[in-house]
């Protein structure tokens, strides 16, 4: 089983990990920018960070035998700090490394018009650079909160079919799919979404356009729950071409899209597709 | 994990004739903006979060001419863009691994003097291999001072980085009695461990014997135009 876990903090994990996620398959992923539970006070900081997801934690991967790309943005909750906000200004020259596949986290928090802002001027970043983007919807109020997103994402200059809309549940999974959006499901240890659920939405909306992610990160996460999704669909009945579609070739495609993804680490037994798939967009 | 040395940089002639047409062109008018940056001074103020445009193409190298030939597309925009410390310190500072990588790799090209030292001296503090074996090269041999130099090679042997990375690493060591030391205590600890000794600590041992100045060979040239 090859695996491309599309959302993974990874900054925050061990090499124990890296090796663990190895051995479960995961050969790729992607890490984006977010906020690492203690507040930043200044955009040095972020920079800083950003330095990381573009230098040491590629090599890290790269160690451990997987490839390592990433998105950047301002995030959320941040996107309220004045302190933090001048982020925006520096994305576009950070928009432009080779190993960055979209801009994101972005999306909402709080719902606050410094949200709004921040979420208008990243969509229209996303487009200018010609990247897609990884909107994340808020854990709380959630529904009200995607139908929000999806508007914003009508009105910025993004097509939906750039755009993936993550920490999808059963009760936002239909609007989303309807806004012609990804749409990402992050599988987590407690009761926000688990393995046997996500075989349940996979079999009710089929594996077109879907995204599996295990959002690990410094909270109470595990690196391989993308596998358990792979071993729980193939209990339920699923395809091997099932679980890689879900598990590979959707990620792959999705941010195939920058036209930026290089995933020359080879993959175990490729089910399907050739090297070309491999390289993504371009 | 193998560590592999840099390849060595393509000169443009070399490049026409790997890239695709569509990558040559990208290619030209990415030298052209540099040698219009050079012909003008650079006034990019350094706490400025604005790129000037061969800068952007500087970051966009690799998936428009292959990743495998960005360190030399990028030496190239270097030395066309005669990139001075504040460009090249900025490109550094700001760069990805392997745009920090390119810039290391084409310090002895540029006419700076001792001045990039500092850029060297940040690349030997990290744990990146690939940023430590650009670091070695022959700007490093020219003007790195030899406390530093010998943490240098100590460090690629520390970190797996072949010491055939090291340039001049002959003449360098010839008669250094304290890098001698520095080796041997370093393997007396690896024997304390049961810990293999790194395989390139008794060929750099061997050349820190004293002896009549041996025939100097000449570094190879890391940039050909
Ligand atoms: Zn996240």
């Amino acid at each position: 089983m090859r695996i491309f876990d599309p959302h993974i903090h990874m900054t925050s994990r061990t090499t124990d990990d890296y090796q663990a996620m190895y051995d479960a398959g995961v050969r790729a992923l992607v890490e984006p920018s977010f906020w690492l539970g203690q507040p930043r006070t200044s955009p040095a900081s972020f920079f800083d960070y950003f330095d990381a997801l573009l230098g040491w934690e590629p090599f890290r991967a790269a160690q451990y035998g997987i490839a390592h790309h990433c998105t950047l943005a301002l995030n959320p909750k941040e996107a309220n700090d004045p302190r933090c906000t001048p982020v925006l200004d520096a994305l576009p020259r950070y928009l432009v490394k080779d190993s960055v596949v979209a801009v994101g986290e972005i999306g909402y928090d709080s719902m606050t018009p410094a949200e709004d802002h921040a979420l208008a001027a990243q969509l229209q970043l996303a487009a200018e650079h010609g990247l897609p983007a990884l909107v994340h919807t808020p854990h709380r109020d959630k529904l009200a909160g995607l139908r929000r997103t999806i508007d914003v994402v009508r009105e910025s200059g993004l097509a939906p079919e750039r755009v993936l809309l993550d920490h999808l549940n059963e009760t936002t999974v239909k609007d989303a799919r309807d806004s012609g959006c990804w749409a990402g499901f992050s599988i987590y240890p407690d009761t926000k979404m688990d393995e046997d659920r996500m075989v349940a939405v996979l079999q009710l909306h089929g594996t077109e356009k879907v995204l599996v992610n295990s959002a690990a990160d410094w909270g109470r996460s595990d690196p391989l729950k993308t596998r358990r999704v792979g071993d729980a669909m193939l209990a339920a009945g699923f395809t091997e071409d099932d679980v890689d579609q879900v598990l590979w070739r959707n990620p792959v495609a999705f941010y195939g899209q920058s036209g930026r993804l290089h995933l020359d680490t080879a993959a175990p037994e490729p089910l399907h597709e050739g090297n070309s798939i491999l390289r993504g967009g371009e | 994990m193998t560590h592999t040395p840099p390849s060595p940089l393509l000169s443009r002639k070399e490049l026409d004739t790997l890239l695709g047409g569509a990558a040559r062109a990208w290619l030209d008018e990415a030298l052209a903006e540099a040698a219009h940056a050079a012909a003008h001074d650079d006034t990019t103020p350094a706490e400025s979060y604005s790129v000037p445009p061969w800068e952007l193409r500087y970051a966009a190298a690799g998936r428009h001419c292959g990743l495998e030939h960005a360190d030399s597309v990028r030496a190239l925009l270097l030395t066309e863009a005669h990139a001075g410390l504040p460009a090249l310190t900025r490109l550094y500072e700001q760069g990805t691994a392997a745009e920090r990588r390119a810039v290391l790799l084409t310090l002895s090209a540029l006419d700076l003097g001792a001045t990039a030292l500092p850029l060297v001296e940040d690349a030997l503090r990290t744990n990146d291999t690939t940023l430590v074996a650009a670091a070695v090269g022959p700007y490093a041999a020219a003007h790195l001072e030899p406390h530093n130099w010998r943490h240098a090679v100590l460090k690629c042997l520390f970190t797996g980085v072949p010491v055939e990375a090291v340039a001049e690493l002959a003449r360098r060591s010839r008669g250094d009695a304290e890098l001698a030391r520095m080796l041997g205590d370093f393997a007396s600890e690896r024997i304390a461990a049961g810990r293999p000794v790194p395989a390139g600590l008794h060929h750099v041992l061997a050349l820190t014997a004293p002896g009549p100045a041996a025939p100097t060979v000449p570094t190879a040239s890391t940039q050909e135009s």
